[in-house]
């Protein structure tokens, strides 16, 4: 009940790679992501930039050996899954009881809006297999039919902590000795859903975004997966290789404040960063660095940076916003900075925050904004927060 | 450590809401599509609110309010909801703005309530819950993953008294859609006969079931909730139900009552049939699915059933198809697919 769970392999794709080497080499050549829409058909191409994944549907077909008229959301997730389990190389994988926990957020939205536009004009047309598969659980149901996945498959769908909800989730199946190994993480594509779902709330900047910036004007949104490779303490020892880092705490609290808004305090962040640090052993004075979810909205810094101060105050860790990268990956984000959690203790980096120009005035901080490297690095905090006040925090911590 | 259920609240096509009688004023309907019926919400919800509220989201707070109330339990210790469908109404409404209005000056509510947490959401800003808050997607299971979910965080001394949910609402888009992929009967009749048509298709429901579980004994607890497994596509259910009951140190015949999920659909109901006449041929047999529908938490409305009927002694006789040797079960086993690729089982026992 109380074993430790550990990371044995990583997984991600996004704007700035289709797989982990790629993205430590944009982090340290500070290439952002972001740029024109190019595959969504949207009203809002050449006015609002976007965070898309290079690849293409044909590409991600090809990459991942699926059906090119798989939704994306299936494609970019297969993708990172396929990566962290290879990454992982767990001996007598098909023997060990396997979960798949995976998180997103509008399911095939991607399809089911091509679906509509005929479904609209006439309630007989559409093609069906463009709404088949639209619920969430699918998305994770075809991944994990491709992996081979049996045991145990599930999806969380807590808008943006989503996939760090689906992470600490699967650690706990370990822990209450359900699974021996679970792969576990979210994904998430654009669609014109969410773009314009952002845009009317007036959260999108029209430039690249500036995280706890004075002068940010918003987030801009970005796709793709990322996955880690989860394993009991018995299945560590039996690995090829040292595993990562271990989850050593987490903590799921609720803002309850409004349906999309964040508390001026930040309640719910705080609560998730100070019930993550209980449930690990640790002070703050022992995070080494702080992955913010660092949204770039005015409500998101100025709530989540107050929740910082009030914990980590006078003496606060490196942080950023790799959202600055990477764009705001909604129900993929936790999984994809969980997996630059884990690649910042194992290789002694902290990521720049992207743009930042002047600090915010109500905070005595300021994000890193170089890259940095060689640091010793035991204890990172990856902060994730969602819609209807969901707030989640995990930290990974040096074995 | 064992888990209770302490109080339930079901809001379905029947009237099971606000209402002491236990399915003795049964709704017939004729078509294929059952719709829950809609309590008065003011006493659950603030009237200015209800307006803004989507059917999913009204169902939700009012069944989770309801069943706080019954448990004299003010502020539970976690809320985890369980959707496949999430908030279709507001999804919907969304996206035919984008279509209609080439995606030009949307307004932004049905979108911000389009999000598949925005029960569980909405229930924590109406009690001012800063506790553990989560949702489950997950088609056919994410009601017994919400349940899991619950369970775990009991045996984890996690929290206590924890809020868990299925809701489901079904709009005329995806009743249309899903009659296109061929879920429903072609020839509607009677939902009290739903059960012996022997064709193809089942009829679609919706509803919004809350319980509140707790590991501390009262006399006041509807049942213990024993053990709950899900299956994926499984290749000897039978097999895996031998396993489920063994692994409970138990024998088909130690069941008094076996709740299944039949829905009126010979492809559907071949599995039941079928262990109904070999691992549970001498067993009590019920079904609940010609009461509120088909529809992806549908076990969440058989949960409500199964400890009702231990807590209260009786079997209804709209759900017996066999009758149980004990008048009074002590043992109920809830059997139920989704679509023959999630299959679920739940174990209550009588506190």
């Amino acid at each position: 009940m109380s074993s430790s769970v550990y990371i044995a392999g990583v997984g991600v794709i996004s704007a700035i790679g289709n797989n982990v080497a790629e993205h430590l080499r944009a982090f340290e050549n500070e290439r952002a992501g972001m740029g024109d829409i190019t595959m969504l058909n949207t009203i809002h191409k050449g006015e609002l930039p976007v965070a898309e994944v290079k690849l293409n549907n044909n590409d991600l077909a090809k990459l991942t050996d699926m059906p090119p008229q798989t939704s994306r959301t299936a494609l970019l997730s297969l993708a990172a899954a396929n990566e962290a389990i290879a990454d992982a190389g767990i001996p007598g994988f098909d023997t060990l009881r396997t979960g798949f926990i995976s998180a997103n957020t509008v399911g095939g939205m991607d399809k089911s809006e091509d679906f509509f536009v005929d479904f609209l004009a006439d309630n007989n047309k559409g093609k069906l297999r463009n709404i088949f598969d639209h619920e969430c659980g699918s998305k994770t149901e075809i991944v994990a039919d491709q992996l081979g996945i049996t045991d145990y498959l599930t999806t969380i769908s807590t808008a943006c902590s989503s996939s760090a909800n689906a992470i600490f989730y699967a650690a706990r199946l370990i822990k209450n000795d359900l699974l021996d190994v679970a792969i576990a993480g979210g994904t998430d594509a654009l669609t014109k859903f969410t773009l314009n779902g952002f845009n009317t709330l007036m959260i999108l900047d029209k430039e690249f975004c500036k995280p706890f910036d004075e002068h940010r004007e918003g987030l801009n949104l970005g796709e793709g997966a990322g996955y880690l490779v989860l394993v009991s303490e018995k299945i560590a020892e039996t690995l090829n290789k040292e595993p990562y880092c271990k989850l050593s705490g987490y903590n799921n609290s609720n803002d309850a404040y409004h349906q999309t808004a964040s508390s001026p305090d930040g309640t719910g962040s705080y609560l998730a960063m100070k019930g993550a640090l209980k449930k690990s052993g640790l002070k703050p004075s022992d995070i080494d660095y702080i992955n913010l979810h660092g949204t770039g909205t005015p409500n998101n810094d100025s709530a989540e940076g107050t929740a910082v101060k009030r914990i980590f105050d006078p003496e606060y860790p490196p942080m950023s916003s790799t959202k600055s990268y990477t764009g705001h990956t909604l129900g993929a984000s936790g999984g994809i900075e969980a997996v630059f959690s884990v690649l910042s203790i194992r290789h002694g980096i902290i990521y720049p925050n992207l743009r930042f120009e002047t600090r915010m005035s109500e905070l005595p901080f300021e994000p890193e904004t170089e890259f940095l490297k060689g640091q010793n690095i035991n204890h990172v905090m990856s902060n994730s927060f969602g819609f209807g006040g969901n707030c989640t925090s995990l930290i990974f911590s040096r074995i | 450590m064992k888990t209770f259920i302490r109080s339930s609240s079901c809001i379905s096509p029947q009237k099971t809401f606000g209402n002491d009688d236990f399915l003795t004023d049964i709704v017939e309907y004729t078509g294929t599509r059952l719709k829950a019926i809609e309590p008065d919400y003011k006493e659950f919800i603030d009237p200015k609110q209800i307006r803004r509220m989507s059917h999913i989201i009204k169902m939700g707070v009012a069944a989770a309010k309801d069943c706080l109330n019954k448990a004299d339990v003010e502020m539970p210790g976690a809320i985890i909801t369980g959707t496949a469908f999430g908030c279709l109404e507001d999804t919907i409404t969304f996206l035919t703005r984008i279509v209609e209005q080439n995606e030009e000056l949307l307004p932004p509510t049905a979108f911000i309530q389009s999000t598949h947490n925005t029960v569980a959401a909405q229930i924590a800003l109406m009690l001012k819950c800063h506790e553990y808050n989560n949702t489950f997607v997950h088609k056919g299971i994410s009601f017994e993953s919400a349940l899991l979910d619950a369970i775990m965080l009991l045996k984890e001394q996690e929290a206590d008294n924890i809020l868990v949910g299925g809701t489901e609402e079904m709009v005329d888009t995806s009743f249309k859609v899903l009659t296109r992929l061929g879920l429903y009967k072609r020839w509607p009749a009677s939902n009290l006969s739903l059960l012996s048509t022997e064709s193809k298709g089942t009829i679609g429901g919706e509803g919004a079931v809350f319980f509140l579980l707790t590991d501390k004994t009262s006399e006041n607890n509807l049942a213990e909730l024993t053990s709950i497994k899900t299956v994926y596509n499984p290749k000897d259910i039978e097999g895996s139900i031998n396993t489920f009951l063994q692994g409970n140190s138990l024998n088909p015949e130690d069941i008094d009552l076996v709740i299944t999920g039949k829905n009126g659909d010979i492809r559907n109901d071949a599995i039941y049939k079928q262990i109904s006449s070999s691992l549970f041929k001498n067993n009590g047999l019920a079904n609940y699915k010609h009461l509120c529908g088909e529809y992806p938490t549908s076990s969440s409305f058989a949960l409500w059933l199964a400890a009702n009927v231990i807590k209260k002694g009786i079997i209804p006789e709209v759900i017996s198809e066999r009758e149980s040797k004990k008048t009074a079960p002590k043992k109920v086993l809830i059997y139920n697919h989704y679509l023959q690729k999630y299959h679920s089982l739940m174990l209550l026992s009588a506190i």
